[in-house]
């Protein structure tokens, strides 16, 4: 109302005297009402403004339409008006290499367990959204473990440490290194008396000479390492052995008979991808290879190793010297004292395996668990050694660590300095120790005695929560460095994306230790290099190359040559104690020692042999729990040397009995909200003399507790599921083996479609190298974009991998036999969903695949019922986070974002397809070739047991395997036709220890089937209750 | 028109004394009753009724806004209480249906009493039943996807699902039973127009009896339009299950893909259809004295019905568990052995006993005339029908090919509260409609009465005329 200044102005001191007048709540709506001004009256009664009532009845009819019409294209104009006032600038300087809608693929390294893993991450417009594994990487060879590829998730997690914190209040990067500069000047003048550094294994090279360099600036100062899953045995045998810490590689592509000593060196070692490929090189049997490695395992706990393995023993792990020690006698290791074979090792076992041995001087190999005492390393570097598989089998490599010690003298060492008050700044970069240091140092006491006490970490974590200053590090897809690989192989590591919360990387921390505040991670680890006067004077083409190839040309280590110098090998065997059972500490294999925890997908990862999830729970034998009267889920308490915990058993078939294995990583309480709270923290019983074997008492309690597991059921009840058989008898008749029934008709109604495009997709999966490592199912879940359901969700069956693995055992329950079956969408050509879904949201392509149209799917869910293979998964409720930004960067484009009351299921990786079937057609080349699409799972596949391809194309490697004697479909029967087929698996055992048998194989034993005795859960059916 | 001349009926179909005026009286009476002036046990049943309904919408609301997660379901059992609960409604619905047409089509008379009870029955049936598969849908907001009707998505239901099937025999029974029973319904809305005391109820009356006049042309037409929806419903009562049944027979599951699936499910829905009714009759007869209009002789006869299908269904069952023996097939045969010694053995045996033994009793006259007895196996074989459902869908489901995905279903609060919650809408509609109209058809006892006092005065009925035949209203006024 601005014109009042030309009518009657309002007078407020006249409003203030009208409202101090009234009584009672007054309410007015503007200063004229309160005035009682003319205009406002006026205003009032007319209801609409000036000239907007008043009628001119001057208009005629004609006038009134044409001003209607006037009226109504002028508003027509004003539509067109709205456009934006800020400029938007043109994408004319496109930023180099960015194709909207194509992704770009950049190498780095991921130090998830410390030792580099190459991966080649793909990036969608600057967001990295999968990592895979790099070819050129020799601990990749394209492949990768779970957790590496989880890291794409904790790179994203919205829980990440987002804020400096100084003893809890938020605080700033500057008001930190405001902080620490004059206490660093003060441990400069002590000639760094009281500065304590406390890492993991470090194997980065420029993160080493920082901290030689740091330690040349303060030369008194302390560098400790400590890792909870440590290899100080290894180390500690290597020095027994050899009177120098040396590292060990292993070429198992060499190897034709293998034993392996409590180890699993397909999952818990460094390199343990390049030696799943490795071995499964040695295990590829086809009509024209009908040749095999042989594994021998004998382990206290199931392992994938033992699962795959030939012939599985169980013996518990404190026993396992006692064997080597017999194995080193048999084989003429001098200076081993005469045992007796442990008890439930069977005698003619040991001679076949002692001969088989023998036999294979040069071409057998025997590794030996990280967690095994030193001397059985000693002693298996004595067989080795014996055996003349040195350089054959295995060769020696200097230490690919940057400073190996004994960790948990370290560690001790540390400790000590805190209690006695000696340290003065303790920066921890990365680690837990409160949560995972021995429960007997007591660790977080002695934190609370330093002067001040640096955390560099991704989470705020049990560690952070007690230091003086807690800095957000960067994720390694946030920041430069470096790593070498089990091998020694150097790579960079590179960033694919600016710290998303601020994080700063060890290299720029230890740079701002030494007073250098504004260097960047990029020039520290470049300058690194460049001073090592590689590439000579083209620095800059050095450096492409060694970022664009994921690996530092010429940094593999030499293999070096080392000679025995233990003559004597010492008995340090000791019995159990009676009345107690050996207890085992294990890494987990899905959080591995807690630093995961936070990781959904991860903690949502069925654990390859016990498919539990969300948990850890007490694994003990079949024995063992009838003894002691034991089911799954019931809480038992342990106790050793005064500690007790409570922990829910879990009766894994062909663990050893009287121990018990219990997993660390669990029981974290400031993980985040995923892992918070999530299991039982194991540490509380581990103690430094005994990091891994040791023993105790389990007494049971009245108490339950609901362990989750994906699969209840591990009996094939005599079905022909996974087809095996061994490899004598794949030799008898290699073009019709014994152990396959019969052939199918195949009949239908329908007449078949011909699929004679240009492409049609198959797979086939080679069971006689699927390890159940879990790479595969984490690959899909990562790349299309598949939902953590949760704990509640999985109990009931609700689980949404759309890739699974399934576990059968058959045999013997102590020690029975272990195998696995990756299990998809196998899409059927005569698909039984497809004809029951009434509004066609499941249909065929022309190129054999069986899609799942979401737009278009109701949810009936009569697919899933229709489906003998259980695969396809349901949106049962809203799933999919859709609050979490953070999570939406990670998700990828190209796949379509699933919401509630939607049936999903295995594409094949039908985005892959798509954008390949496209430059095909481009390129003029329709029938694409292998290597065109990659499936995610068949990417990530460490033993390439996955294999996928078109099917049109006749030199195409599934074309080949789908003609291979071995090749069967899973419930072909029902006339389903798979494309998704498998090949046998072939085992090679020892004719020696197992007889021939009868031609029928030997996929699962039970041929009658009986329900009522099957009931391997409680009776409400859900994997035990509260 | 000779269908009331042809029975000999043992035992009176009609209590002795009524007259036409004491038959309209008491049944018309009941609808006419001065709202103030309802019976405080109807206001009871219905207030209860209410309350369930209201659960019913309250566990609608929650599952539209969580998901069918929020009930037991899982992979292997995507199926659970909503396909079970659907099956059920619609096997009851099939006495009504079938009490009306079928029994009219074949001239027993006896059914004239109980006949638009029943008919009111299915359609409440059907109504539960119908909301079900929509409900049961993970986003029943497009439900409308599964109704061929032009579309620019260009696109039809898929035809080969039987899903799709269900949408038109369901629509088609809905709309043919919903006609059946409003046709019968017009010459009583004239009763009742012309008996009414209120000008509401009238006016209301007089819409919905559509100008009946009781003319004899009107009589004619109506008698030939009851018998063509007659003749249209009677192929219904087999086709709607026969194709519920093919929900799962077409499917390739061990306990779903059965060739005698189609009778075994009419046989059964018939089956749990009467034991509905004996379950609401015989309560209902009871309170509101209607024992002349529905007769020893009727519960009888109905007894007789559920002996003749109860066995039918259990024959059905014995050639299910022979089938999974004699197809040699290891999965067909684990089904049966897991239906009898799995997990969910109980309620298979449940099954059994409730639907293949208890029934046998009514081979004894005993048995049928007794109506504690009648009254508790009707609620028996309702039982027993849900767990034959049970017993189909989950157990079937839980174990089935390969063993890695075997698992067990527990319902849930949301499971059950929906299904109770049905009984809410169900007797809901049920006490409006025995409050509102007339539960007993009024004419057609009329015309009973008429040929039963023929035969009472042993004289021969010989006039065929039906509009002859039929007392004017006002004559009994």
């Amino acid at each position: 109302m601005t014109m009042q200044s030309q009518e009657e102005r309002v007078d407020l001191s006249e409003i203030r005297t009208r409202l101090a007048g009234a009584t009672g709540q007054q309410y007015w709506r503007s200063l004229e009402e309160v005035a009682e001004t003319k205009e406002f009256q006026e205003f009032l009664h007319r209801e609409f403004p000036s000239g907007a009532s008043e009628w001119d009845n001057s208009f005629s009819r004609r006038t009134f339409l044409k001003v209607m019409g006037a009226s109504l294209a002028l508003a027509g104009l004003t539509a067109c008006r709205y456009q934006p006032v800020e400029r938007i600038a043109p994408y004319v300087n496109a930023p180099e290499q960015i194709v909207p809608g194509l992704p770009l693929f950049y190498t780095s390294v991921a130090t998830s367990r410390g030792y580099a893993q190459g991966v080649v991450v793909e990036s969608h417009t600057g967001r990295p959204t999968f990592i895979s594994g790099n070819p050129e990487h020799p601990a990749s060879l394209g492949a990768v473990d779970v957790f590496t590829q989880a890291e794409i998730l904790t790179m994203y997690d919205p829980e990440r440490s987002r804020q400096v914190l100084n003893n809890g209040d938020k605080s700033n990067w500057d008001a930190f290194v405001a902080d620490i500069t004059p206490q660093l000047a003060e441990l400069r003048r002590a000639r760094g008396a009281g500065l304590h550094i406390l890492t993991q294994t470090v194997t980065s090279p420029t993160l080493a000479s920082q901290f030689r360099a740091l330690q040349s600036a303060y030369p008194e100062a302390q560098w400790h390492q400590y890792e909870p899953v440590g290899r100080d045995n290894v180390r500690a045998g290597a020095q027994l052995a050899f009177g120098e810490y040396v590292d060990t590689l292993y070429h198992f592509d060499q190897a034709q008979v293998i034993l392996a000593l409590d180890s699993d060196f397909l999952f818990a070692v460094p390199g343990n991808v390049r030696y799943a490929r490795d071995f499964s090189t040695g295990r590829r049997v086809r009509r024209d290879n009908l040749e095999s490695n042989r594994l021998y395992v004998v382990e206290s706990t199931p392992s994938i190793t033992g699962a795959i393995a030939d012939h599985r023993q169980p013996l518990r792990a404190s026993e396992i010297e006692r064997l080597t020690r017999v194995v080193a006698r048999r084989l003429g290791v001098s200076g081993v004292s005469d045992t007796e074979l442990p008890p439930g090792m069977p005698a003619e076992w040991l001679e076949a395996l002692v001969e088989d041995l023998q036999q294979h001087r040069g071409t057998s190999v025997v590794v030996v668990g990280d967690n095994q005492p030193p001397i059985v390393h000693a002693l298996v570097h004595a067989i080795n050694q014996q055996l003349d598989n040195v350089g054959t089998t295995l060769s020696y490599i200097d230490p690919v660590e940057a400073h190996p010690v004994n960790q948990l003298e370290s560690l001790q060492a540390l400790t000590t300095a805190l209690q006695s008050g000696q340290v003065g700044m303790l920066v921890m970069f990365g680690g837990n120790p409160v949560y995972d240091a021995p429960s007997d140092l007591n660790f977080a006491d002695a934190l609370a005695r330093v002067g001040t006490s640096v955390h560099l970490s991704l989470f705020v974590d049990e560690t952070s929560a007690r230091s003086t200053w807690h800095i957000p590090a960067a994720h390694f897809l946030e920041a430069w460095g470096d790593a070498r690989a089990f091998d020694g192989t150097a790579s960079v590591i590179q960033p694919l994306i600016e710290p998303l919360y601020g994080g700063k990387s060890a290299h720029e921390l230890v740079a701002t230790l030494m007073g250098q505040i504004e260097v960047s991670g990029y020039d520290i680890v470049r300058n690194f290099w460049r001073s090592r006067g590689l590439g000579g004077r083209d620095f800059d083409t050095f450096w492409h190359t060694a970022l664009s190839k994921g690996v530092i040309e010429g940094t593999t280590a030499a293999p070096k040559q080392v000679t025995l110098q233990i003559a004597e090998f010492p008995d340090t065997v000791t019995a159990l104690p009676a009345d107690e059972l050996e207890i085992l500490f294990q890494p987990d294999p899905s959080v591995w020692d807690g630093r995961f925890a936070n990781n959904g997908w991860l903690q949502e990862l069925p654990k390859p042999l016990t498919k539990l999830t969300w948990d850890n729970a007490a694994l003990i034998g079949v024995a063992t729990a009838e003894r002691l009267r034991l089911q799954n889920g019931d809480v038992v308490e342990l106790r050793t040397q005064g500690r007790t915990l409570r922990v829910p058993v879990w009766i894994a078939p062909g663990h050893v009995d009287e121990a018990v294995t219990v997993y660390l990583g669990y029981g974290r309480e400031r993980a985040g909200a995923v892992g918070t709270g999530q299991g039982v923290n194991v540490y509380r019983l581990r103690t430094s003399d005994n990091l891994w074997i040791t023993s105790g008492q389990l007494r049971r309690t009245a108490s339950r507790y609901q362990l989750v597991s994906t699969q209840d059921h591990s009996s094939m009840e005599g079905r022909e599921i996974v087809v095996s058989g061994t490899l004598a008898q794949f030799r008898s008749n290699p073009e019709h083996p014994p152990f396959f029934h019969g052939e199918h008709e195949h009949l239908s109604l329908y007449p078949d479609y011909p699929y004679d495009g240009p492409r049609s997709w198959g797979m086939v999966i080679d069971l006689s190298t699927c390890i159940g490592c879990n790479a595969c199912v984490l690959a899909c879940q990562a790349e299309n974009n598949i939902p953590v359901v949760g704990k509640g969700q999985v109990a009931n069956a609700r689980e949404m991998h759309w890739l699974r693995i399934d576990r059968y055992y058959s045999g013997e329950l102590d020690n029975p036999r272990i195998y696995f079956q990756p299990m998809a969408c196998v899409h059927c050509e005569k698909a039984p969903c497809e004809l029951v879904c009434p509004v066609a949201a499941t249909i065929h392509d022309d190129e054999g695949v069986n899609n799942m149209v979401y737009n278009r799917c109701v949810g009936t869910r009569y697919c899933s019922n229709n489906c003998p293979y259980k695969v396809r998964r349901f949106n049962f409720l809203q799933y999919t986070d859709l609050e979490s930004e953070t999570l939406k960067l990670q998700r990828n484009p190209n796949v379509t974002v699933r919401n509630r009351g939607v049936m999903e299921k295995c594409t094949y990786c039908i985005q892959r397809i798509s954008a390949a079937r496209i430059e095909g057609e481009k390129a003029n080349q329709p029938v694409l070739k292998d290597g065109d699409v990659i499936t995610a799972c068949q990417a990530a596949c460490p033993t390439q047991a996955i294999i996928f391809g078109n099917l049109n194309n006749a030199d195409s490697e599934v074309n080949r395997l789908k003609a291979e004697p071995l090749n069967y479909g899973v419930l072909e029967e029902l006339n389903t036709r798979p494309r998704t087929t498998y090949l046998a698996r072939v085992t090679n055992p020892n004719p020696s220890i197992e007889p021939e048998m009868p031609a029928d194989g030997h996929h699962g034993t039970e041929t009658i089937p009986n329900p009522a005795i099957e009931h391997e859960m409680p009776a409400d059916g859900h994997h035990g209750t509260e | 028109m000779q269908r009331y001349e042809q029975i000999e009926p043992m035992e009176p179909i009609i209590g002795p004394g009524q007259t036409y005026a004491t038959i309209t009286e008491r049944i018309s009476s009941i609808p006419l009753t001065d709202l103030r002036q309802t019976p405080r046990g109807w206001l009871v049943g219905f207030a209860i009724s209410f309350s369930f309904l209201m659960l019913f919408l309250i566990s609608i609301l929650w599952l539209f806004a969580r998901g069918t997660g929020i009930w037991g379901l899982n992979i292997p059992v995507a199926w659970g209480f909503a396909i079970i609960n659907f099956v059920w409604w619609i096997g009851i619905g099939h006495a009504g249906t079938l009490i009306s047409a079928v029994l009219l089509l074949f001239q027993q008379s006896w059914r004239n009493s109980i006949n638009r009870f029943a008919e009111a029955m299915t359609l409440f049936a059907v109504a539960c039943a119908g909301l079900f598969p929509i409900l049961h849908l993970g986003r029943p907001w497009l439900f409308y996807w599964l109704i061929p009707y032009p579309n620019t998505l260009g696109m039809w239901p898929q035809f080969r699902s039987p899903l799709a099937w269900d949408v038109f025999a369901i629509s088609t029974y809905a709309t043919v039973s919903l006609l059946f029973w409003l046709v019968g319904l017009i010459p009583d809305f004239a009763i009742l127009r012309d008996r009414a005391a209120g000008k509401l109820q009238r006016q209301i009356f007089g819409l919905l009896s559509l100008g009946w006049r009781s003319s004899s042309r009107h009589w004619h037409r109506y008698e030939m339009a009851y018998l063509i929806l007659a003749a249209l419903s009677t192929p219904l009562v087999v086709s709607v299950h026969s194709i519920v049944s093919l929900d799962f027979a077409v499917s390739q599951l061990p306990g779903w893909h059965v060739t005698i699936f189609p009778p075994y499910f009419v046989a059964g829905a018939v089956f749990s259809g009467f034991a509905m009714v004996l379950t609401l009759t015989i309560p209902i007869r009871k309170w509101y004295n209607l024992e002349d209009f529905i007769t020893m002789k009727h519960l009888d006869n109905m007894a007789k019905v559920m002996l003749v299908t109860g066995s039918i269904v259990f024959y059905g069952y014995l050639m299910e568990l022979f089938y999974g023996w004699y197809s040699a097939s290891a999965f067909e045969q684990f089904m049966v052995l897991n239906r009898m010694i799995g997990p969910y053995a109980p309620f298979f045996w449940a099954l059994i006993v409730c639907n293949g033994i208890i029934p046998q009793l009514l081979w004894f006259k005993f048995f049928r005339q007794n109506i504690p007895f009648l009254f508790v196996f009707s609620i028996i074989v309702n039982i027993g029908m849900w767990l034959e459902r049970f017993v189909i869908v989950v157990i079937s489901l839980h174990r089935e090919f390969l063993p890695s995905s075997w698992d067990m279903y527990t319902p849930t609060f949301w499971d059950w509260s929906l299904y109770i919650g049905s009984f809410g809408l169900f007797f809901t509609l049920l006490f409006l409609f025995i409050r509102f109209l007339p539960m007993i058809n009024i004419f057609e006892m009329s015309m009973l009465q008429f040929s039963e006092n023929e035969k009472a005065h042993g004289r021969e009925a010989r006039r065929v005329q039906l509009a002859g035949d039929t007392p004017e209203p006002a004559e009994m006024a």
